[in-house]
């Protein structure tokens, strides 16, 4: 038995410890938020906070989450509300939206790192995350503005 | 922002995308209970596309797959403006596979591609909304013993003009659900639109950003198990034989079964069943493709790019003036296969017992999904259910039934409900892959050096003839589309097609053939201009008068680029124009070159003429991802075939374009005011050509093969 807290909450899982973390929030806890893209840490769609830092949560074992906190897209914030949430809607920045759960989770750690990211910043915390309904631009524009809401420069919930 | 997308935003929060059975009658047909009488008859529901209850909940049905392209948003957008309901309060479920009810009205097909959404369902939508919002006037002016033209309505409610009485749509509902349904509703004039013709905020962001949209590799089903496909590595290969015994003995693993497309090992998670996956021997008949190259194949094109092919359209005499001209030029052009490569794989869930099946699949086939359910199971065609889930991703790939196929097959032969997913790798190694082609192209120069004549032979295989939808010897329409139409006036004309099919599997990539023959038209028009010593702007223009809003665009993307005006050192701008999908689309773009060879686009201005746009912001963002789309492919996409396999696998060697190599992009609508034309693909075709046409104004080197290969660059 592996325990871990995913969201706030403590949790139990009786899975095999080599399992992805990814598998086990997906089809031992049913968050689904979090996505599967390519198994290997090229995609950024299962992107997580493990400890509050991003991993990809489809080559951490879940095992290597024993003890630790988890945070998926769920989590965030909860009402859905994280200032990057806010801004990914003011900005309409999905279109698909199937990548957007791990921009939004690495976009999150960027501005806990990073209250004022440059856009060099974006690059090299956002590389990572690959969108292929090509919504980038709006990505690095929405990560600007979730900035200022989280300074309290933007009024966030509206546009 | 403007109100509407306020209005939108908060009901959002509420509702957004919910999946459900729709019902009701069709439209063209005099109201009748029907399945509508199972709702009870508190509903008013006067066709298959919207339905409103007693308390006012306005339900609208979406036929159009979700696969990022807005077109749920902005179908609600549409019968919600012509019902005069307030987008606030509107549900948007998803149709379910009912061709009689939700096919497509020009294709006759329950199937979506093409950039159809709002272009082929405008007219139908809008008289849906009419024709109800006219029945609620009916009802209420009834109700209250006045004339039906001393009623009007409001966001959600009839009032009577001259009292100021009001009745909410919902109170109308039972006594409009007993009138006859209009067929030719009075439809809004433009002035009256309310959300049409708006940036309306997109009614399916919220539960995007906040992980509760279900995509189908979400679906979970009580009892579901989850499967994962051994396919043969070779194309078209086949299963010899199988040993599961040490598949069966992984933790979790149910069952082992073989489907027409591999070897399905079935288990309690995907975990589990790719372990099992892991442990399953299979041998293999490798079939005809086991010897098949990339390289064989550009040899055979080359060797049949010297014999005549399928004219698909001839102008003048090519020949003759070719001959007798005293300047000309030839190139040849090739571009790859490509992948689709959509964020989420391929992925299917189904259900079959004995007397259904019930399929819930991220489809843009709902009707080609559950006719082949209904072929698999033997069932008719009205016991099988298809749920359309949300798209992560569609791109053209998800109109195949494959996966369909490998959900019904496991299903049936396991006696349960079971997911399939296909890992990256599956995805990748069994798609449907843009075409290969090879294209020779020949011109002669006038005296002014503007073209006499054009020919273009194109080599390679038809999509609709390889899926045996049109009979061989006709002119595949995938393979000439921006080829045989292309825009210019040009008095002696030739488009040839040699049909080579190598037997790889090929498909609907977005914008199909004008993805690669926009490519090769618009880069040797540019080596034309060039040749001629004249500015690739005006080049065009002069050629454009039989394609007035290609001129449009074209004038219209190089004014906003600043077309002509100093650039700093070491950049440059290229342009190209094409015409797809009833669209019109002008890209410029701007670029540098490392001397390592690597290429930079920095900036790229898009003039789009889509006719009267529905939500202008939709249609920006999708020239923007089509950008995105076309540049991905410009710089690095290339498919490739060893002994029969496909050589790449997942991101490292099919590698996607990231944030930090994102261009600036501006997106100018040119409001011509015609009939909507399409918008999820019309931005591609023009991106690799004004991308390469920068190239050669920056460094003279002409790049006629895909991907721009960083080698031939180097400084």
């Amino acid at each position: 038995m592996i325990a871990l807290t995913v969201n706030g909450q403590p949790r139990t899982l009786d899975a095999d410890p080599d399992m992805p973390l990814l598998w086990a929030l997906r089809e031992l806890l049913q968050l689904t938020g979090t996505k599967y893209g390519c198994g290997v840490a090229l995609c950024g769609a299962c992107t997580v906070h493990l400890d509050g830092a991003p991993v990809r949560a489809c080559i951490v074992p879940v095992s290597a989450a024993a003890g630790r906190r988890v945070t998926t897209i769920e989590g965030l914030a909860p009402a859905s509300d994280h200032p990057v949430q806010q801004a990914w809607v003011a900005a309409q920045v999905p279109q698909c939206g199937y990548c957007q759960p791990g921009q939004i989770m690495s976009a999150a750690a960027l501005l806990a790192r990073r209250p004022r990211p440059t856009d060099t910043d974006i690059d090299e915390a956002m590389g990572g995350n690959i969108c292929r309904c090509g919504t980038y631009q709006r990505i690095r524009k929405a990560i600007h503005l979730a900035a200022a809401i989280q300074r309290g420069e933007k009024p966030g919930g509206t546009r | 922002m403007s109100a509407a997308r306020r209005i939108t935003r908060r009901a959002l929060l509420k509702g957004g995308m919910v999946l459900g059975a729709g019902l009701v009658v069709g439209f063209e047909l005099p109201r009748r209970v029907g399945r509508a009488g199972a709702q009870g008859t508190k509903v008013f529901a006067p066709n298959q596309w919207l339905r409103i209850d007693v308390d006012g909940l306005v339900t609208i049905v979406n036929s159009v797959p979700e696969m990022g392209q807005g077109t749920s948003t902005a179908m609600a957008m549409i019968v919600a403006d012509e019902l005069d309901a307030d987008l606030a309060r509107v549900r948007v479920e998803q149709a379910p596979a009912d061709p009689a009810r939700y096919a497509n009205p020009v294709t006759g097909a329950q199937s979506y591609g093409g950039s159809r959404g709002i272009r082929d369902h405008l007219e139908m939508w809008r008289k849906a909304g009419a024709a109800a919002r006219e029945m609620l006037k009916q009802a209420a002016a009834q109700e209250w013993g006045e004339p039906l033209e001393s009623v009007e309505t409001e966001l959600g409610a009839v009032v009577h003009t001259p009292t100021g009485r009001r009745l909410p749509y919902g109170q109308l509902a039972e006594k409009a659900q007993q009138l006859p349904v209009p067929q030719n509703p009075t439809l809004k004039t433009p002035e009256q639109f309310r959300y049409i013709g708006k940036d309306v905020e997109r009614l399916d962001i919220p539960a995007k950003v906040s992980g509760q949209a279900v995509f189908g590799l979400d679906v979970q089903v009580p009892g579901m198990l989850v499967a994962t496909i051994q396919k043969c590595p070779v194309l078209g290969g086949t299963v010899r034989s199988f040993d599961a015994s040490l598949a069966k003995a992984v933790r979790g693993v149910r069952d082992v079964v073989q489907v027409s497309s591999g070897v399905a090992v079935v288990a309690d998670t995907f975990w589990a069943a790719r372990k099992g996956r892991q442990a399953l021997r299979v041998t293999w008949n490798e079939g005809p493709l086991a010897q098949l190259t990339s390289a064989q194949i550009s040899r055979e094109y080359a060797a049949l790019a010297r014999q005549p092919g399928q004219i698909a359209r001839s102008e003048g005499d090519v020949a003759k003036t070719l001959a007798a001209a005293g300047r000309t030029l030839e190139a040849v052009y090739q571009v790859p296969y490509l992948h689709h490569a959509t964020m989420e794989p391929m992925n299917c869930t189904a259900h079959v017992t004995v007397d259904a099946c019930t399929v819930w699949a991220p489809t843009q086939n709902p009707g080609g999904s559950q006719a082949i359910a209904a072929t698999l199971t033997g069932l008719p065609v009205g016991q099988v259910s298809v749920h359309t889930m949300l798209l992560g991703g569609g791109f053209g790939r998800r109109g195949e039934v494959d996966f369909v196929i490998d959900a019904v097959e496991t299903s049936k032969a396991v006696g349960a409900p079971v997911k399939v997913v296909w890992t990256r790798e599956d995805d990748m190694q069994h798609g449907f892959y843009r075409p290969a082609t090879y294209n020779v192209l020949r011109a002669a120069l006038d005296e002014r050096g503007l073209p006499s004549a054009w020919f273009h032979r194109i080599v390679g295989p038809g999509i609709v003839v390889q899926k045996g939808s049109a009979p061989p010897g006709t002119i595949d329409r995938t393979a000439v589309e921006g080829a045989r139409n292309m825009p210019y006036d040009i008095p002696n004309l030739q488009v040839e097609w040699v049909n080579k099919d190598s037997g790889v599997p090929v498909g609907f990539w977005r914008s199909v053939g004008a993805s690669q023959n926009a490519y090769v038209v618009e880069g040797f028009v540019d080596e034309l201009a060039a040749a001629a010593g004249r500015d690739p702007v005006e080049y065009r223009q002069a050629l454009l008068g039989k394609s007035p809003r290609l001129a449009g665009v074209l004038e219209l993307a190089a004014r906003q680029a600043a077309w002509g005006t100093p650039l700093p050192r070491g950049r440059a701008r290229g342009v190209a124009v094409a015409a797809s999908y009833e669209s019109y689309a002008a890209e410029v773009a701007e670029v540098s070159v490392a001397p390592d060879g690597a290429v930079r686009v920095h900036r790229v201005v898009c003039a789009i003429d889509c006719g009267f746009a529905i939500d202008p912001d939709q249609v920006r963002a999708q020239m923007e991802g089509a950008v995105v789309y076309g540049l991905t492919a410009a710089l690095h996409g290339r498919i490739t075939i060893e002994r029969g396999r496909v050589v790449q696998s997942n991101f490292g060697d099919y590698p996607m374009l990231r944030i930090g190599e994102m261009p600036l992009v501006e997106v100018h609508i040119l409001e011509s005011g015609e009939k909507p034309g399409g918008i999820g693909q019309p931005g591609v075709p023009p991106l690799a050509p004004a991308v390469c046409n920068a190239i050669f104004a920056l460094t003279g080197k002409r790049i006629r093969e895909l991907p721009i290969a960083r080698t031939a660059l180097r400084a």
